[in-house]
């Protein structure tokens, strides 16, 4: 199925036969035609990939022929709000954007369900991951990277103690990536570590066969540990055991990827501190990937800073190196990520690498000398230090149980901090049994010992041969489940929001199809605690539903506060019965040329008023900027500060045949006064009905221009050829009244 | 374990390593602590990867949880799952969906512990 731009997913479509959808290819793809130079728009890129077929450029993209310059990096966005069927249409906006590495989180607990979750029940902080989910959304994204022409990535977990069950689902069903770290279900899921191991083993077997790349779980010490910036030697530690115990399982070097974080952020010097941690580590794990990972550890719920701390993050990506580059979405501080902040993120990511292009051309680090060598030597050898006092003490198991991990001391400093697991304890101890030397599995990707020779020696490389074949070879033999949960599943949440999907009503949303939830930024001139309830208070009046304070940050104690607000609007909006003003119409250059060299145009123009402002009007104007002087129509510009008299003085003295009139400040709605004023004059001088009025700046609505007199009002966005186009029309239109 | 940093005494046997010497050592340490539980997790299986076993061979999520529940009351996981309906398949000469969908149904169990108990070494 072709998507068509300018038509919505139909999430039905995605859902039907989808116990006949079998996924088009297996294992990771990366982004083509690096490594070589490309001429995009008026530029040579030193560091881009192919261009996208179809794609959503920068804000400020317009500035520049609409050009969307794609980075070498992979850009991850991780997308799960609890609706895999709002995630899917989230997907496609990120795709647009240039995210081709798309992260499903999973609900919560599902790391501690003993099994494969079936169906499409709804998640919580995620959602959760099951063969028809997964499937579907697989589904989409085949039908999104043909609609912007690359490759989409796929990606969730394989952790918890069904570790190797969802590897296998996610290999029959063309998943591309996976976090697995045994690592991770120690330490933080506090399952049982040779449980851990041993399902790891199986499972990244399993991924190795589908060529899947695998991120590993180290960044959570980072996370969790009280001074992140303390566990860069520990952080080492943790991505070389999972990555060698990972190459020692069939994994591929060049499809482990270290999950690594810059470990501090600002107000703290970071780039001093992180820097030479990015270098140690990248240089440590030459063989391996780099996925970097945006700093959360010091993240709160201010959306601008986090988004700085990722710019910086970028900046240490770009100085080394990271095959793919994650984004976390600003809003995580505050809510579970919401549409327009997945695509913050993205778009983040994009502009920085953009802006970026080329830089190590010019910018080369200090490798071998000053403080920077001295701190990349010195991790190195405290990692190295870890690793023996680590097997001094009898190997990983010894060291978690005696708390080596996550302790908040800089090692060897130890604070006695660590997070301790005991080898006999956990979630699923004693479910680790001996194989047997008649031990046998007949299907292919599987880990150890395996007596298939029993049966048939031709069998041993090939052990599903047994079978005829295991569900790698014969698709055909996976067993699909629809549902299991009458009440909590997919078609009982559409037909929920049905009439927002089928008719022409709407609400706003953030994270589901009809939450209603908007967000409102205000300042309120008082303390910050009193602003907190002040702001609930005017959301409700407003309104809202429901309302909570997200983010407040003081401006000054006793001045005021910055508050924002969310909240649900209780309403729906019929698009059908919007009265929506045509687009303004734009004649071509060579029309408005004819029609001036016919019967030539002179205006007057000035910003009016005690205004100071230039630029807009100069824009307009100047041939240089595309003004409308390159059609012929003479200009006399007066400059700025021009009371209103002396433009229409001016007016009549050279017989013009329009004002332009630039008003930029708008305190108190002067504006709009001026235009009422200047019309007034006019008609005091009797030549309103001869001379056209045109009135534009950054605040004036065309509407509210023209209830106060004048011809036309232009806003922001504003070219020389949409005024043109009205004095043209205005001009013919009232020479046939005359 | 509470300890200042003794970086300086401790680092004495690597201050004369070159950095690439240090990265080996670094691998070669690493190496160490992983071999183990490489071995462990080639010698020992769990239920997981029981029942990815029998989701490869044909078998639903909950199928295979039930049919691993019943080898486990058993005391068969030493032999394996997969093993298991394979072995009743290939002696009863019926098919391995056949097999496992019968001792859901809590039969075939017996023959299950006969043949396997009998041949246990």
């Amino acid at each position: 199925m072709k998507l068509n731009p300018n038509e919505k997913l139909d999430i039905k479509n995605i859902l039907q036969d989808l116990d006949k959808y079998r996924p088009r290819r297996r294992g990771w793809t990366w982004r083509k035609g690096t490594g070589q130079k490309r001429q995009i728009g008026d530029f040579e890129y030193y560091d881009t990939a192919e261009n996208l077929e179809q794609s959503e450029p920068l804000p400020g993209g317009h500035f520049f022929n609409s050009i969307d310059p794609q980075p070498e990096n992979v850009i991850t966005t991780e997308i799960a709000s609890g609706r895999f069927e709002d995630d899917i249409r989230r997907m496609r906006m990120a795709a647009w954007h240039g995210a081709d590495h798309l992260m499903v989180i999973r609900t919560a607990g599902q790391s501690h369900f003993d099994g494969l979750i079936e169906g499409t029940p709804q998640g919580i902080g995620g959602i959760p991951i099951t063969r028809k989910q997964v499937r579907a959304q697989r589904k989409a994204l085949d039908m999104i990277e043909d609609e912007v022409g690359r490759p989409i990535n796929y990606h969730s977990y394989v952790s918890g103690v069904a570790g190797p069950e969802i590897a296998v689902m996610f290999a029959e069903e063309g998943v591309n990536g996976a976090h697995q770290d045994p690592q991770y279900n120690v330490l933080y899921r506090n399952i049982n570590m040779i449980r851990s191991f041993v399902d790891a083993a199986n499972a990244k077997n399993v991924m190795a066969w589908a060529d899947m790349a695998q991120i590993d779980g180290a960044h959570n010490a980072n996370a969790t540990a009280m001074k992140a910036w303390k566990v860069m030697p520990e952080l080492m530690v943790q991505h070389g055991l999972n990555s060698i115990f990972s190459v020692k399982c069939g994994m591929k070097k060049e499809n482990i990827c270290l999950s690594s974080v810059p470990p501090t952020a600002p107000p703290a010097p970071c780039m001093r501190l992180d820097l030479p941690y990015a270098v140690a580590l990248r240089e440590v794990f030459k063989d391996y990937k780099i996925r970097a990972q945006q700093n959360t550890k010091y993240m709160g719920s201010s959306t601008r800073e986090a988004t700085v701390t990722h710019v910086l993050n970028l900046l240490i990506s770009k100085l080394t190196r990271a095959e793919i580059q994650s984004t976390i979405t600003p809003d995580e501080g505050r809510n579970v990520p919401w549409h327009i902040y997945n695509i913050e993120g993205t778009t983040t990511a994009k502009q920085a690498l953009n802006g970026m292009d080329g830089l190590k051309e010019m910018v080369q680090i200090r490798r071998n000398h000053g403080e920077l060598a001295d701190k990349v030597r010195e991790l190195k050898e405290r990692a190295v230090l870890f690793l023996e006092e680590m097997i001094e003490v009898g190997g990983y198991f010894k060291a978690v149980e005696e708390g080596f991990f996550v302790d908040s001391g800089m090692y060897p400093e130890r604070n006695g901090d660590g997070i301790a697991r005991k080898i006999d304890g956990g979630i699923g101890v004693g479910t680790v049994f001996e194989r047997d030397e008649d031990y046998m599995a007949p299907v292919t990707a599987f880990f150890g010992y395996n007596n298939v020779a029993q049966y048939d020696e031709n069998a041993v490389n090939n052990p599903s041969s047994l079978i005829g074949g295991c569900t790698f070879e014969d698709p055909d033999k996976i067993v699909y489940i629809d549902e299991l949960d009458e009440n909590d599943n997919v078609n009982v949440r559409m037909e929920e929001t049905k009439e927002l999907r089928e008719t022409s009503n709407i609400k706003p949303e953030m994270e589901w199809m009809g939450d209603g939830i908007v967000q409102t930024t205000m300042f309120l001139p008082v303390d910050e605690r009193t602003a907190e309830f002040a702001a609930i208070e005017v959301g409700k009046k407003m309104g809202l539903e429901d309302v909570e304070v997200i983010h407040k940050e003081v401006l000054q104690a006793a001045e005021g506060t910055r508050v924002e607000i969310k909240g649900k609007v209780p309403f729906v909006i019929d698009v059908d019965k919007l009265v929506i003003p045509p687009k303004p119409e734009i004649m071509s250059d060579d029309e408005i040329r004819a029609d001036i060299e016919k019967k030539p145009m002179k205006i007057v123009a000035g910003t009016v008023g005690e205004d100071e402002h230039s630029v807009g009007l100069r824009e307009i104007i100047d041939i240089k900027h595309g003004g409308i002087e390159k059609y012929g129509i003479e200009c006399h510009y007066l400059g700025t500060s021009v009371p209103l008299e002396k433009l229409v003085d001016a007016a009549i003295e050279i017989n013009a045949d329009a004002i332009l009139a630039s008003t930029i400040i708008s305190h108190d709605d002067v504006h709009y006064k001026n235009m009422k004023r200047l019309h007034e004059l006019c008609v005091e001088k009797g030549i309103r009905d001869k001379i056209m009025i045109a009135a534009g700046g950054t605040q004036v609505s065309n509407e509210l221009a023209v209830e106060n007199g004048v011809d036309a009002g232009f806003g922001r966005g504003t070219k020389g050829v949409n005024v043109a186009t009205f004095l043209v029309k205005k001009r013919s239109e009232m020479n046939n009244e005359n | 374990m509470k300890r200042a940093d003794d970086f300086q005494t401790r680092r004495q046997h690597l201050k004369d390593l070159t950095e690439e010497q240090l990265e080996a050592r670094f691998w070669e340490l690493a190496e160490k602590a992983v071999d183990p539980m490489i071995e462990l997790a080639k010698k020992n299986t769990t239920p997981s990867i029981e029942r990815s076993v029998l989701i490869r061979m044909g078998f639903s999520s909950l199928e295979a949880k039930g049919i691993v529940e019943g080898v486990m009351n058993r005391g068969l996981m030493g032999k394996g799952a997969g093993h298991v309906v394979y072995r009743l398949a290939k002696e009863k000469n019926m098919e391995i969906r056949e097999v496992g969908l019968m001792l859901l149904d809590e039969e075939l169990w017996d023959d299950a512990v006969d043949i396997f108990k009998g041949g246990d070494k």
